[in-house]
């Protein structure tokens, strides 16, 4: 848009970084393969060979050679692995909460594949070398590939750009504030300016501190009998029509990050009119409560910013993720130690995880009651990757093995046998749900497989 | 009924079984010796993490009236300041075994928690800007001993009823016991959709002649900080409830502390249309009677029985 020099295409680094481990090599036989992408919808054998996908033929047709083992997939279903660019691995600094060996592992067990994780950390990620590190931290301990963003603003502070151009050469993928919006609208615009040199999409968590003003819960009747002091659901919508504007101005691309109020996703699709470069995301918790939910005062399970907002609210993000409106589901995992929300609702963190049940928690409250297809539930849990340039995986011959295994008879209380997340905040908590994730393959090495589930016809 | 969180918890008749055993613990505190044995042997623990003279005064006197054992912690001086939790603070206060917890906190939903952690009864002495229960009941006492019945009558509450625990839980007891009730303030201290609560919402004291009870919250002085109201000059302009204002059968409450001249004159607050002093003497019996009726009986609220004959008591305990 700016129609500037043309800038030196530098090669960057692979944006994802995983352990190295074996290469797997099964044959899912007989599966139900869906895959929103390739088009792909109906009974196959599955052959990775190697972390590779070699074969898809007619079910009955393969025959597993040499070590390879085969998983009886009867019944069951294989979708591409899903995406999640929006987790809080808590590395480096939280690792109380959760490490990227837990987190990653939480991801395997919900079927993920890929993650980008966030820079609030403790020190932020803000310089080349904590990205350095990470990244370093990650081939040692990461099950599931994973993205590091940077911080917009070193330290988090809102008050200096941080040395974009030699982040993204560390590979950061992005970059984000999220924890804290950018409230700074010069600081915003010099980011984004600096982005068309350097790329990678600016993540924002919108919301003006002003008017959230300390806020516990969504701002509504429920807020008002708890009297717990309210966030407007305007907190959100007037940043996000301040930074579409910005962004609209600079020709820059931004990613609204987990969107939650009616208002802000006509502000969405404005700017999306208007030709900005904007993608939102939602997460599972925004689309299965509302504040409602806040009545129990159970901060583990429904305090987190963005608030849970009003039953309108949640029908108009679901109508969004139906026309397109919403590009991705992202589940903002925040994972927090028990005594971190073991406290009054108004003095807990705010934060839960959701890395281990989105696909389950959505699957029972949307696809099962017929509100949603299972194919968009799969497509929008799959690309959250593309804001970033991460293109969703693929069930095809030659693409690397990023798959998982479902079965979706299955039903399971969520936390009775435990947590992969080393935190235990999840909404889900006690919730019983029917889906659940049976094998993971993740950059072409089996991540997770479930405990109790036997593999192979042997 | 086991605890006592909100009065919420507590229907009509709930409501008038605690007035009444108020009624006769008053009649107690007429006596030479006030004191009665109720309690003998048991422990009430009262935890307050915010400053308080009438309430957290008045629960402990009235435990000591009942005869039981009483402990009172301030958040200042104790360990919560070296940083112990509500929890843990809470544990180790459970380890007297006490019958009840009186607890005043800063967060909401503070006594909602406390069920799930300890055996005792809980009794809500104020939870952030949630529920003060025991002040309604005995706004309640107090307003049922001046003008009886509150069944048609209308009161109107004025002042920051956005940060007042004491509105949101007077709004629901005076309307459960039949009144009518009118919040009255600047818009930025009245809370966004308060009319689906039944009251009707005014930002002046414009037809303030119709009111029967006038009772009035405390403009606390930081709000002035957070722009609530421009000036406290102005805001007493407006709001302020003095003898111009007030028609001469008009009454007053206040669930202090005041700010003289500011909510309200001095010539109000010392004139006889005032109930400020009423108040803090129901406070007393009132919170006998909570206690009694969360300690003596099975976990309901009883209708049927009286306190101990106060004859039978003649020996101070």
């Amino acid at each position: 848009m700016n129609g500037g020099p043309e800038t030196v295409e530098q090669p960057l680094p692979e944006p994802l970084v995983q352990r190295p481990g074996r290469l797997a090599s099964v044959l899912l036989a007989g599966a139900s393969i869906m895959d929103p992408v390739t088009g792909l919808d109906g009974t196959y054998d599955l052959m990775v060979e190697e972390g590779r996908i070699t074969e898809i033929a007619d079910a009955g047709s393969l025959t597993a050679s040499g070590d390879a083992e085969t998983v009886d997939g009867n019944g069951k279903f294989v979708f591409p692995a899903f995406f999640d660019p929006h987790v809080h691995l808590r590395t480096p600094g939280q690792e109380y909460k959760e490490d990227l060996e837990t987190g990653t592992r939480a991801a395997a067990a919900g079927g993920y594949a890929g993650l980008l994780a966030m820079a609030n950390t403790s020190p932020p990620v803000s310089s080349p070398a904590d990205i350095d590190a990470l990244r370093h931290r990650a081939r040692n301990e990461a099950s599931v590939p994973v993205g590091f963003l940077a911080t917009v603003t070193r330290g988090m502070e809102g008050r200096e750009l941080t040395d974009m151009a030699e982040l993204r050469e560390a590979g950061a993928v992005g970059f984000t504030d999220d924890g804290v919006p950018v409230t700074n609208p010069g600081i915003l615009r010099k980011a984004l300016q600096y982005q068309a040199m350097c790329g990678g999409r600016i993540a924002l968590h919108e919301e003006d501190p002003d008017l959230s003003a300390g806020g516990a819960m969504h701002e509504g009747e429920i807020s008002l009998e708890l009297g717990l002091r309210g966030v407007p659901s305007i907190t959100e919508s007037v940043m996000i029509a301040r930074d579409a504007a910005i962004a609209g101005y600079e020709g820059g691309a931004i990613q609204i990050q987990h969107l939650s109020a009616v208002e802000s996703i006509e502000a969405v699709r404005r700017a999306r009119a208007d030709g900005v470069d904007i993608t939102c995301e939602v997460t599972p918790h925004h689309l299965c409560l509302t504040d409602e939910a806040v009545r129990d005062l159970n901060a583990s399970k429904h305090k987190m910013n963005p608030p849970l907002r009003s039953e309108e609210d949640r029908q108009a993000l679901i109508e969004a993720l139906l026309d397109g409106t919403i590009d991705c589901i992202a589940t903002d995992h925040a994972p927090h130690a028990v005594e971190e929300k073991e406290v009054p609702y108004e003095a807990a963190m705010m934060g839960v995880t959701g890395l281990e049940t989105a696909f389950s928690s959505l699957y029972t409250e949307l696809v099962l009651p017929g509100t949603i297809p299972l194919s968009l539930l799969v497509e929008k849990l799959g690309c959250g990757g593309a804001p970033f340039g991460i293109d969703p995986f693929r069930i095809a011959v030659g693409q690397a093995a990023n798959i998982c295994l479902v079965d979706l008879e299955a039903e399971w209380t969520v936390g009775e046998q435990g947590y992969e997340s080393r935190s235990s905040n999840s909404w889900c908590d006690g919730r019983r749900l029917t889906g659940k994730v049976l094998m993971t393959l993740a950059g072409g090495q089996v991540a997770y497989r479930l405990r109790s589930f036997s593999l192979g016809v042997a | 009924m086991k605890h006592l969180l909100s009065i919420e918890d507590l229907d009509r008749d709930g409501i008038e079984t605690i007035l009444e055993r108020a009624a006769s613990f008053a009649e107690v505190s007429r006596r030479e010796i006030k004191k009665v044995p109720t309690l003998r042997g048991q422990t009430v623990v009262t935890l307050f993490y915010e400053s308080s003279t009438r309430t957290s005064s008045s629960f402990e006197l009235a435990a000591k009236r009942l005869s039981a054992d009483v402990v009172s912690v301030k958040a200042g001086g104790s360990s919560v300041d070296k940083g112990e939790s509500l929890k843990d603070t809470v544990e180790t206060l459970s380890a007297y075994g006490p019958s009840a917890i009186v607890l005043r906190h800063p967060h909401a939903g503070s006594a909602d928690m406390l069920t799930d952690w300890v055996d005792a009864a809980v009794i809500n002495a104020g939870d952030g800007m949630h529920q003060h229960p025991s002040q309604t009941l005995l706004d309640l006492f107090t307003l049922r001993n001046s003008i009886g019945s509150l069944e048609g009558r209308s009161i109107w509450i004025i002042g920051d009823v956005l940060h007042s625990r004491v509105a949101r839980s007077n709004i629901q007891g005076f309307q459960k016991m039949g009144a009518s009730v009118t919040v009255a303030g600047p818009p930025t201290l009245i809370p966004r959709g308060i009319e689906s609560t039944g009251c009707e919402v005014r930002y002046s004291l414009d037809g303030l002649e119709s009111a029967d009870v006038v009772y009035l919250l405390r403009l606390q002085n930081e709000r002035m900080g957070e722009n609530f109201v421009p000036s406290i000059r102005e805001y007493a302009r407006l709001f302020q409830v003095n003898g111009r204002r007030l028609g001469p059968r008009q009454l007053v409450m206040h669930p202090g502390p005041v700010n003289r001249g500011i909510e309200i004159s001095s010539d109000v607050i010392d004139s006889d249309r005032s109930l400020i002093a009423e108040q803090v003497a129901s406070g007393l019996v009132v919170r006998m009677a909570i206690l009694y009726e969360l300690l003596t009986g099975p976990e309901s609220v009883r209708i049927d029985s009286a306190p101990e004959d106060p004859v039978q008591i003649g020996e101070p305990a």
